[in-house]
């Protein structure tokens, strides 16, 4: 492929992923105006399952967006990295391990704080040995 | 303190979101992993300074102990081992969704959705979804690395009535579901864990090895439905925004490897593909010509005299982990002036993504490395193209024969260049169980070995 192609796909590639990045920001403004209004209704479920479907839906599509933008040579990486961000589900764990006193949610809540953090620091460290190799020509 | 939380996981969130972006390309990739362990760190720090965490030793314990194996694991790993790492570590995620969900479902006052006994309906339904996602990751991903170790066979597990059983247990689960929220039981709870861990193992045993890319992607976004499932239940919009980003990522990979093979996701799910059925099929296959078996200093010979060499590497590089040997032919024939690049199947390999990593821990360059739509066109001029353990991503049945299994499927167009080699251990078909008729062609010349070694003589004849 000739230089002046590659410059063209690139400069177009970047224009893409600026409209996209666009979107995303959006999607992630809309996101966050709805974060404020959980603490005031957590009260009640019904009205956090509205919220949290709200925020459940728009995550998807900046998810989806975002994606779509990974390039495919980084798709490894890419679950690598997804799979330890969903070891986030630690904050659970944390809260379960939390409390004074001891019994059964406190011993799940400890298994779930150790399997969650071998994810983490297994699954950020093998994504970044990963991309650590990825080098230019002449690099 | 609760808005000041709710802000610091919105942060986080951004963070995670950030991770995601930077794998747009490779130059952004490593900042985008420091805004992943920037996000978690975020998180976790957040989450001990809450008002209901009072005591720490348990959790610094737990952190050092996963930590410690998780540093380890990911320090020692060999690269060609990375799928079922990735296997091991959904079933992880998986196994600790299934734990905090208990943990809520028995002290539901500590996330202030009720008491034991008597939890939201709502909550509980979140619950035990949340728990039965993460049950079948568990117990899926265990299946899937114990396929990718070779611990069992690859071969797809067929039984009959497999699939009535396996619809019998979906039914089930909802059944259970139900009557969990009706009776607030623990039985309910426990048995939903049960039927789910069994669902988990049999949904992915009857799945075949080389259909393992589609199968970790989905293992993978399961991962990311059930913490989303457990952000519910705990209304916490990090985990619910976390789950869906993981989710959906997963979800995007799966279909992009579905597409790679032309199939859809159910028949990969419902599995038994390449098995019994499609070998018989092949072996019926009609006309053979003749196979032209070459040696590694016939190729060296052709590939030194040649203007341009694409190579395609597909799982037998991986598992005779042949990468660093073809980085040094390739070396050899850029002294020589040869115009090398690196054609990627989409589903070559065990994960989305696999050669690129190994070919990258090789110190190939990512920019000689092209993805099938990009390079395709250059096979018409390119003088050879060298296929380095793989087969079906270049077989021409696939846009010739509606009869084939893999009719459809996008495949690499190394037939059209000038001379075609095939390091192959034997004749043996592909893992779809068809035959080649790339290999009767006159154009093409068999190396016949270990890929390793075949590349290693190669290269040694180009030195000589």
């Amino acid at each position: 492929m000739d230089q002046t192609q590659l410059t063209a796909r690139l400069a177009e590639l970047k224009a893409n992923l600026a409209a996209l990045s666009q979107q995303a920001d959006a999607l992630a403004a809309q996101v966050a105006t709805q974060v404020p209004a959980v603490p005031a209704e957590a009260a009640g479920h019904g009205s956090f399952f509205i919220t949290g479907l709200t925020v459940f839906v728009l995550a998807c599509f900046v998810g989806y967006y975002v994606v779509w933008r990974v390039t495919p040579a980084l798709h490894s990486p890419l679950m690598a990295v997804t799979n330890a961000v969903s070891s986030v589900i630690i904050v659970g764990a944390l809260i379960a391990a939390g409390p004074a006193g001891f019994g059964f949610s406190k011993v799940m809540g400890f298994l779930a704080v150790i399997l969650a953090s071998v994810n983490i620091f297994g699954g950020f460290l093998v994504t970044q040995r990963m991309l650590s190799m990825f080098k230019k020509k002449g690099q | 303190m609760e808005t000041l939380a709710a802000l610091l996981y919105l942060v986080a969130s951004v963070c995670f979101v950030m991770a995601l972006r930077g794998l747009s390309s490779p130059e952004t990739s490593r900042q985008g992993n420091i805004y992943g362990m920037v996000g978690m760190t975020i998180a976790i720090l957040t989450t001990l300074a809450l008002p209901i965490v009072q005591s720490y030793w348990m959790i610094v314990l737990g952190i050092a102990i996963g930590g410690g194996i998780g540093y380890v694991i990911a320090k020692k790993i060999e690269m060609t081992a990375l799928p079922q790492l990735v296997a091991a570590f959904h079933s992880l995620v998986g196994l600790a969704a299934v734990f905090v969900a208990l943990a809520a479902f028995y002290s539901p006052a500590a996330y202030g959705i009720g008491v034991p006994g008597a939890i939201a309906k709502g909550s509980l339904v979140e619950m035990a979804l949340g728990t039965a996602i993460g049950a079948i990751t568990f117990t899926g991903s265990i299946v899937a690395f114990a396929k990718l170790q070779g611990l069992v066979s690859g071969k797809p597990l067929v039984f009959p009535f497999q699939h009535h059983l396996n619809a019998g247990l979906g039914v089930l689960t909802i059944l259970l579901i139900l009557w969990l929220v009706q009776s607030n039981a623990s039985v309910a709870m426990w048995l939903i864990v049960i039927v789910a861990l069994a669902l988990g193992f049999l949904l992915i045993l009857p799945i075949g090895g080389a259909d393992m890319p589609v199968v970790i992607s989905m293992l993978n976004s399961y991962s990311g439905w059930a913490a989303a499932g457990i952000g519910f239940t705990l209304q916490n919009n990090l985990l619910i925004i976390t789950g869906a980003l993981v989710g959906s990522s997963g979800a995007i990979l799966s279909y992009i490897m579905c597409k790679g093979m032309n199939r859809s996701i159910f028949n990969v799910i419902l599995g038994g593909f390449g098995g019994e059925g499609a070998a018989a099929a092949a072996g019926g296959g009609g006309e053979r010509g003749t196979v032209k078996a070459g040696s590694p200093e016939d190729a060296a010979y052709i590939m030194k005299n040649a203007q341009s060499v694409i190579i395609v590497p597909g799982y037998g590089m991986a598992v005779a982990q042949a990468q660093h040997a073809l980085r040094e032919m390739a070396d050899h024939l850029k002294k020589e002036g040869v115009e090398v690049k690196y054609a990627i199947h989409p589903v070559a390999g065990r994960m989305p993504g696999h050669m690129n990593v190994l070919l990258a821990e090789a110190n190939v360059p990512y920019d000689e490395v092209f993805e099938l739509e990009d390079v395709n066109r250059d096979f018409g001029t390119a003088d050879v193209a060298f296929v380095i353990g793989a087969n079906d991503v270049t077989n021409p049945a696939a846009k010739t024969d509606p009869q084939s299994p893999i009719y459809g499927m996008p495949i690499l167009d190394v037939e059209k260049a000038k001379t075609v080699f095939f390091i192959k251990r034997s004749m043996a078909s592909g893992y779809a169980g068809v035959e080649n008729e790339l290999f009767f062609r006159p154009n093409t010349m068999m190396l016949f070995g270990d890929a390793k070694k075949v590349t290693e003589e190669v290269v040694k004849s180009m030195e000589a």
